[in-house]
Parts: C-alpha cells; structure tokens; sequence
C-alpha cells in the first residue's frame, strides 16, 4: 500500500508474467505485470469519461500526473467519473 | 439549540459557481443562519436560468453574484456575503476560499469540478469540499445520494448527465443543492473531522 512515482518503480510494461491485484471500486481485480500508470489503468479499465476523480490509498491524484502515478499490487484505487450539470 | 446557530452565524462557507446549484444552495445556508458566504461567478443571468435557478425576471441581465446577493439580503441583511465577479481557477481558489470553513462545487461542467476538487484537495487540506455530479432529469429520487472519499463528499445519481433529453429540471438541482446546503450543516454543526470519519464505500 504504498505511493509509487515513476522514478521508483518499473513501468507495467515490463515483466508481463507477473500480475498484481488491486482493490478498484471496492472490486479485486486482477492484471498483469507489475506495476501500471493511471492513464494505463484508464485504458484497460476502459474508462472513457474525460473527467474522473482518481484516488489511489485515499490520495487524489491529479489529471496531469496520471502518466507519472503508477499503481501496483495491494493497492486500493478508486474511479469516479464527474458528470456535467448543476 | 443557541449554541448551534452561534457556530452557523460563525462560520464562513465559500459557493463555487452560482447557477441551479449554487444559488439554490446559498439561499438555503442563508436561511438556515450561516453568518458569512463568499459567492463567485462570471456570468450574467439570462432568461433560460430561471428554470431552475434562484433569479427572478426583474433580475435578468445582471451579474449572477450581485443578483444573488440581493436576494440573500431580502432574506436576512445581517449576512455577510462576499461577492466575486470572476471566474474561478486553480489561480484564485485559494485567495477567494482561503478565508471559508468549507467549499461547495457548483458548477455546471465537469472539467470544473474537477478542477476545483483537485485544486481544493491540494491547496486546503483542511476544508472539506462538497461537489454533486449526476442531477439532470426528473423523478428517482431515491438515486440521488451522498457519499464520502476523505474531505471530499460527493452528492448526486452519478449518472444523468444533462443533455438535449435530459435537461437540468428545478426539482432535482434544488434537491441536490438542498443536499449540498444540509451536508454543510452536518460539518459544521457536528465537527466532522477530516481523518478518521471517512466512510467512502460503507453504502456501495
């Protein structure tokens, strides 16, 4: 459960043969390798609303740091996507 | 109860956005006896606005933050409320809310939201903000719901987005703004504390 920047992990890209299991929306999920970015996980996840609220172990992490926060096993991530209206 | 409305008089809440929301919401925190709002908006009121928003007919053409501050005023003089003819960034958040006990989003665009929410989340990590995402068209009531993640506390369907089809109606915007309005009276009367009373999935 820890906070991992780019300069400190290995990018997802390698070590495909291993996987990591996270908790997304209260869900365990499953993925491989080690390690993945936000924007990463956004794509996989197929989450396509431009505007979601990431929070990774209760931290917000910002749009523009999303290629640069990276998610690994055990850690607990959530999506929310931000509906236009008011 | 007299200690109650001493906090609310108190205490200081800061409106992001004057629309459906927003004015729905500082009427609400006005006459529930909240002592000081600081409002911001850029925007003028149009005719269209009245569908849902806090205006009257006589007020159409004017900037929304004097309007509204006007009809704050009919209701209760005493109230201080700062009025900000602006429009709102991750460069001024902090200057205009430094001064408030909470913040409540009310914006109509999504990527306002969240810029607020990311600026908020950041820059005071000692204020609860309050956002609502998902309250475009009628009926389903019971889809219109609150929930927490840290100081963040989130209000609405998370779903209707407004469209051609699903436009803001007054019924639902007022409910979620009424949401937002009583969610602030809960922090403040009941000191929620930022750590420790965080409940984000207990409902889900």
């Amino acid at each position: 459960m820890t906070w991992r920047w780019s300069a400190t992990t290995t990018p997802g890209t390698s070590h495909k043969e291993r996987t990591m299991k996270i908790c997304l929306n209260n869900k365990e999920v499953s993925m491989a390798g080690e390690s993945l970015s936000v924007r990463e996980l956004l794509t996989v996840m197929k989450f396509t609303f431009p505007m979601i609220i990431i929070k990774i172990n209760g931290r917000l992490v910002k749009k523009e740091d999303y290629e640069r926060v990276f998610i690994g096993d055990g850690d607990q991530v959530e999506a929310i996507h931000l509906i236009s209206g008011g | 109860m007299k200690s109650k409305l001493e906090k609310l008089k108190g205490s200081c809440i800061g409106i992001a956005g004057c629309g459906g929301l927003g004015s729905n919401c500082a009427m609400a925190l006005a006459r529930a006896g909240v002592g000081s709002l600081v409002i911001v908006d850029f925007d003028v009121v149009t005719l269209e606005n009245l569908d849902r928003q806090y205006y009257f007919l006589d007020q159409v053409g004017q900037k929304k933050v004097l309007a509204l501050r006007e009809n704050i005023r009919k209701v209760n003089p005493d109230i201080d409320v700062q009025a900000h003819d602006v429009r709102l960034g991750p460069d001024n958040v902090v200057d205009i809310f430094k001064n408030c006990t909470l913040i409540v989003e009310a914006f109509d665009r999504a990527d306002m939201k969240l810029m607020i929410i990311e600026t908020v989340t950041e820059r005071f990590p000692d204020k609860f903000i309050i956002a609502a995402s998902g309250l475009a068209g009628y009926g389903q009531n019971n889809a219109l719901r609150t929930r927490r993640l840290g100081s963040l506390f989130l209000i609405g369907d998370e779903t209707s987005e407004v469209s051609a089809e699903l436009p803001p109606l007054a019924p639902r915007v007022g409910i979620v703004a009424a949401m937002q309005a009583n969610q602030a009276l809960e922090i403040i009367l009941d000191d929620l504390a930022l750590v420790g009373d965080d409940d984000a999935w207990d409902e889900s």
